[in-house]
């Protein structure tokens, strides 16, 4: 069969770097093997972890952080090839080895891709690789040349020395490189000589994804491999009380039903997956639903609502909120509300693992292989130098697949079939009801003018569930959780008076990290609310904001997306434009959303308009890919997403009930950049979708009069008023 | 066994009459270019054409195929030369990939029947999910392999 995935070829992983627009080469599947697999495959030499140089010039860059679409495996290699000053149609990429960090004394820093971090925080590093294997060849040349080091230049894989015509390439010089000193300092270019990034070759992955070739988790085979299915507890924290395995242990292909150690799920193992899901459906299951059963919407909300009530922890206080919305001569006053939800990544989670005498091996689809590594040693039993992971690409991930419980469960099932190596796939309905949750939340605002119409008296109160309670409770600091805050307290308007408090109020559903986290909800919420407070003061929303504003890249941010979505211009009736900006992740995004909503109350939305300052810029166009996806990500949310509970247990379990836009509701996007540069640099995955739902929402206003102050907006009327 | 047209060759399967065609695929010929979304044919990541039909093989019983004709992505070109998949490059379309070969068949199914299509044919006949929000340039793209303007 078309195997190409076999365990004697994973760890040959070149990856063609397509030239001038054209179809890549060469380009087999990128599954991290032990890291070597470019020293090996040919002769070549490792200038530093990051990089080997060929004999035949080309230059493979290694990746450490995941590639779930958002296409830093090929932005990384760009900067570090810069640096380097390579012939780009020379640069390979392969994954780094996990395996190598946990040797070498965490040699690739972190393989965590969350948090839009994966330039930002790598940057500095990747960059000092490529400048530091730069400097080594030009001292090895200059040895050869018997010229001093500073009389030669690098340009497209060759080191010059312009004063006598020498002209060596990297190829040639990479083995008396490798025995040169690295440099302990070395300088960056700045943005305006570059070549190679802040330009927009074609994705090191995009081949692989348009002929079947790319190996996501789910497409991993190993010799002998069987496979599972799995049934977690319906109900959060609910245990398996008895299950009756006579029932299926006879179906076709069934090898093993094992219940994990802390009865959360119990598993069937079978020959193919078809067998091991239709005895797992087959499976009758008795559970203890604990007292989690008895939890629904309306007990979480409630809880919601009398917590707004509270006074809350002080998140931050300014000047004297009190004092002033007394005073006010006009009062504005709002609360919001934003559900649970889920990321639905088109790979439902899944990991292969492969426990023997020796140890553990693990295929996994995450996003943060050393936490993967982690987690199997944990289920395993065994010491990190035991396990060998394995990354493949990611068929979504969102802030889902940060968390490892696919892994550890798929490690324990192959513990109870030792020596066969087992594929775990969560079906759909289990991918949906297990979730890594985007927290409910809710806003009390309010907000006082004075008798000259400023802005005298601003609090936010978040009321909702707390992921670092969750996941993280020693990130909590002083009874507060940032993430919960996140673009509230920490926005760049000027408010003399203010107050941001928060009540924790924790239900049983498991929450996580979701794409723009704090923010999907905060920026929604204080977007909307600036919108209401504008029109409270009889001001066009973007010049409101302006009055509101001083930093300097803001307002370049918010002006841009005025200029750029036509603020001001007149549309036809029943058409709205509406305006957000919101600062996340290191990056100011300002979106302009411009909406039909007809008669009926049926809503399009037309165009969005993204500005996003990331302070720098190493792949344009797969920014622009990112801001036209993250639009599309949002806007999905705001009209249909909602996970709701009964019974202790999730209600939505699929796409025909949690769905998704399709191509018909895609509006049309344009993307911009407005970049600061200089030390500052900002994500961009999480940030430049973090302002559409308020941009959609104060459109809609526009376009109707109705104030959306409650998502999704699927049951909702938004028929003019 | 089954008789399983797939790709120009015949192949021998040994499956359950009832398992979908999906995993007959993925699991028994070891064509993992189609996936897994949903398992209810709502989200199109596993589109295969049946005689030339955009079928979501996922809700299609391997015994319900009999003679048919199976394309999968793997069988669209041995060198990733369709106008579709050649499109799908230039317009760099995928971001995490998952559901781009589904959306490449559904794609390359619209064109043999509209090689002209209009906006209004694309929303019609692209039904299928992209969590990663790629359609802006799933519809560029179609209008660039048809020749058409976006």
């Amino acid at each position: 069969m078309n195997d190409t995935t076999t365990l004697s070829r994973r760890d040959f992983i070149h990856v063609g770097a397509a030239a001038g627009g054209g179809l890549a080469l060469g380009f087999t599947l990128p599954v991290a093997g032990d890291g070597t697999a470019a020293a090996q495959a040919g002769a070549g030499t490792e200038l530093n972890a990051w990089l080997v140089v060929g004999t035949d010039d080309t230059v493979t860059i290694r990746v450490h952080r995941s590639e779930m679409g958002q296409g830093s495996s090929t932005a990384i290699p760009q900067l570090v090839a810069e640096e380097l000053e390579c012939d780009w149609s020379k640069v390979r990429m392969e994954f780094a080895s996990v395996m190598r960090h946990i040797r070498e004394n965490k040699v690739y820093v972190s393989f965590a891709t969350g948090g839009s971090r994966a330039i930002r925080d790598s940057q500095l590093y990747v960059r000092k690789a490529g400048a530091t294997a730069r400097e080594m060849l030009k001292a090895a040349a200059a040895q050869q040349w018997g010229v001093a080091a500073s009389e030669c230049k690098t340009e497209k894989g060759f080191v010059v020395h312009a004063a006598s015509g020498r002209k060596a390439g990297y190829g040639a010089l990479a083995a008396a490189a490798a025995k040169m000193a690295p440099p302990a300092d070395v300088k960056f270019k700045p943005d305006s000589a570059w070549t190679i990034a802040g330009t927009s070759p074609p994705r090191f992955d995009v081949p692989s994804k348009v002929d079947g070739s790319a190996i996501y988790g789910m497409d991993v085979k190993v010799p002998g491999m069987v496979h599972a299915a799995i049934k977690q507890s319906p109900v959060f924290g609910g245990k398996v009380k008895s299950f009756d395995e006579a029932k299926v242990k006879s179906m076709p292909g069934v090898l093993a039903v094992v219940q994990l150690p802390d009865a959360s799920a119990v598993a069937v193992v079978a020959e193919r997956f078809w067998q091991a899901k239709t005895a797992m459906d087959a499976l009758p299951i008795v559970w203890d639903e604990g007292e989690n059963a008895k939890v629904s919407q309306a007990t979480i909300l409630d809880r919601l609502k009398k917590g707004l009530d509270e006074p809350g922890v002080k998140v931050r206080h300014d000047g004297d909120f009190d004092g002033a919305f007394a005073k006010a001569a006009r009062k504005v006053e709002a609360e919001y509300f934003a559900p649970y939800l889920d990321h639905a990544c088109m790979e439902p989670m899944n990991c292969t693992a492969h426990v023997t005498a020796e140890g553990v091996e693990v295929w996994a689809p995450t996003q943060n292989i050393e936490g993967a590594l982690a987690a199997a040693a944990e289920a395993a039993g065994v010491g990190p130098e035991k396990v060998k992971a394995h990354l493949t690409l990611l068929g979504g991930g969102f802030g889902r697949r940060g968390r490892q419980d696919y892994v550890t469960q798929a490690v324990h099932v192959a513990k109870a079939v030792a020596g066969k190596p087992v594929k775990l796939i969560w079906t759909r309905e289990e991918d949906i009801q297990h979730g890594s949750y985007r927290p409910i939340s809710m806003g009390r605002l309010q907000a006082g003018f004075d008798a000259h119409g400023n802005l005298a008296a601003y609090a936010h109160k978040v009321c909702g569930q707390s992921i670092f309670a969750y996941l993280l409770p020693q990130n909590i600091r002083d009874g507060w959780d940032q993430s919960s805050m996140d673009g509230t307290y920490n926005q760049a308007y000027k408010m003399p008076n203010c107050k941001f408090d928060y009540v924790m109020r924790n239900a049983h559903v498991p929450v996580g990290f979701w794409r723009s986290v704090g923010s999907s909800q905060n920026a929604f919420i204080t977007e909307s609310f600036m919108d209401e407070l504008a029109h409270a003061a009889g001001k066009d929303p973007v010049e409101f904001r302006r009055g509101l504003l001083d930093n300097k890249s803001w307002l370049n941010v918010l002006n841009m997306a005025a200029e750029k979505g036509n603020w001001g211009k007149p549309l036809p009736k029943g058409s709205g434009r509406g305006i957000a900006i919101n600062a996340c992740f290191g990056s100011i995004t300002a979106h302009v959303a411009e909406v039909t909503v007809n008669a009926r109350g049926r809503l399009k939305v037309d165009r969005v308009v993204v500005v996003l300052d990331s302070g720098h810029a190493v792949h344009p166009d797969n920014i622009a890919a990112q801001n036209e996806g993250g639009v599309a990500y949002a806007l999905t949310a705001m009209l249909y997403g909602e996970i709701t509970v009964k019974d202790g247990r999730v209600e939505q379990s699929n796409f025909d009930n949690y769905q998704s836009i399709l191509i018909d509701q895609m509006p049309k996007v344009e993307s911009y950049l407005s970049l600061t540069q200089g030390d500052w640099w900002g994500g961009v995955g999480e940030p430049s979708m973090a302002p559409l739902m308020a941009a959609v929402c104060n459109a809609i206003f526009a376009a109707t009069g109705k104030r959306i102050r409650s998502l999704p907006l699927k049951d909702q009327d938004i028929r003019s008023v | 066994m089954i008789d399983l047209k797939v790709n120009g060759t015949v192949h021998k399967v040994d499956a359950a009459p009832d398992t979908p065609l999906l995993w007959v695929l993925r699991d028994n010929l070891g064509l993992t270019g189609t996936k897994y979304g949903c398992g209810i044919a709502q989200c199109g990541a596993c589109t295969v054409h049946i005689d030339g039909t955009p079928t979501r093989s996922c809700s299609v019983p391997v015994s319900a195929v009999g003679a048919g004709t199976i394309v999968t992505i793997e069988g669209l070109s041995p060198d990733k030369s369709h106008a579709v998949q050649k499109a799908w490059i230039a317009e760099q379309v995928p971001q995490c990939g998952f559901c781009q070969s589904g959306q490449i068949m559904a794609a390359v199914a619209l064109l043999e029947k509209t090689p002209k299509p209009t906006d209004a044919d694309i929303d019609a006949a692209m039904t299928n999910i992209c969590r990663c929000g790629t359609y802006q340039r799933i519809r560029v793209a179609i209008h660039r392999a048809a020749g058409t303007k976006a």
